[in-house]
């Protein structure tokens, strides 16, 4: 299962990025596969609809499952229509590789 | 071609599978598939005794469209009844309103888009999983 996580920047042992429209980067993550990939976020300079923008992107890859810290009215409206999951994570001080771990198990 | 469907709102999937006839002799060897929407229908109409027309502003749809996946149910119970067969629960054309979990151990906030009778938090794969009355962002503002 696919699985994005916003990140500041393209490494592993980078931060989370809190926001999701405007994130640096999608950290992507195959759950099945273990692999793990950064792309930058195109929208992320844009004063509005990053959020639609973020979201389609993430429908456009066939993404299941965001974790970010938190998701605008746009991108809620839009992942929730295409049934992606969204998770809010709360601590914000956690690098992408500890999130990895925690969806391995 | 016909023309698109447009997906359908539901508040909530209905809280079971499924439903099997007991008592009887034989094991069915079909059963009726009933549409997320079409339990929705049900359950606002014959349940909470909402008028059509005020049922289908909150699913989102047209009268007529309501009527047809009213009806579509209302015979879809009524065949497993007289043909005897299980009635099993299937996600059809629906997105959800989008309700809101809270994982009692990590504290993550978390949608579960047509899963929600498999309450597990995403990310520590916890149970204790608690539904938020009003969203993440009265929780976000702390």
């Amino acid at each position: 299962m696919k699985t994005v996580i916003t990140s500041r920047e393209n490494h592993t042992d980078s931060l989370m990025d809190p926001r999701f429209g405007r994130c640096a980067f999608f950290c992507l993550y195959d759950e099945d596969t273990r692999e793990t990939s950064f792309l930058e976020n195109a929208g992320k300079e844009q004063s509005g609809g990053a959020g639609t923008l973020a979201a389609e992107k993430m429908i456009e890859l066939g993404v299941k499952k965001v974790l970010s810290g938190d998701f605008g009215p746009k991108a809620k409206d839009l992942l929730d229509k295409f049934g992606i999951q969204m998770v809010v994570i709360r601590d914000h001080n956690q690098k992408i590789s500890d999130l990895i771990a925690k969806l391995q198990g | 071609m016909p023309r698109r469907k447009h997906p359908r709102k539901i508040v909530a999937p209905p809280g079971f599978k499924g439903y099997r006839p007991y008592g009887i002799a034989f094991e069915p060897e079909e059963d009726v598939e009933l549409l997320y929407e079409e339990y929705e229908a049900i359950k606002l109409s014959d349940y909470d005794l909402m008028p059509h027309h005020e049922a289908c502003v909150l699913m989102g749809i047209s009268r007529p469209t309501f009527a047809r996946i009213y009806e579509s149910a209302r015979r879809k119970i009524a065949r497993a009844m007289a043909e005897v067969l299980p009635i099993r629960c299937v996600y059809g054309n629906v997105y959800f309103e989008g309700k809101w979990f809270v994982c009692g151990r990590c504290d993550s906030l978390f949608t579960l888009p047509g899963k929600e009778f498999e309450r597990k938090c995403p990310v520590c794969g916890n149970g204790e999983v608690g539904v938020l009355e009003n969203g993440p962002e009265k929780e976000n503002a702390g």
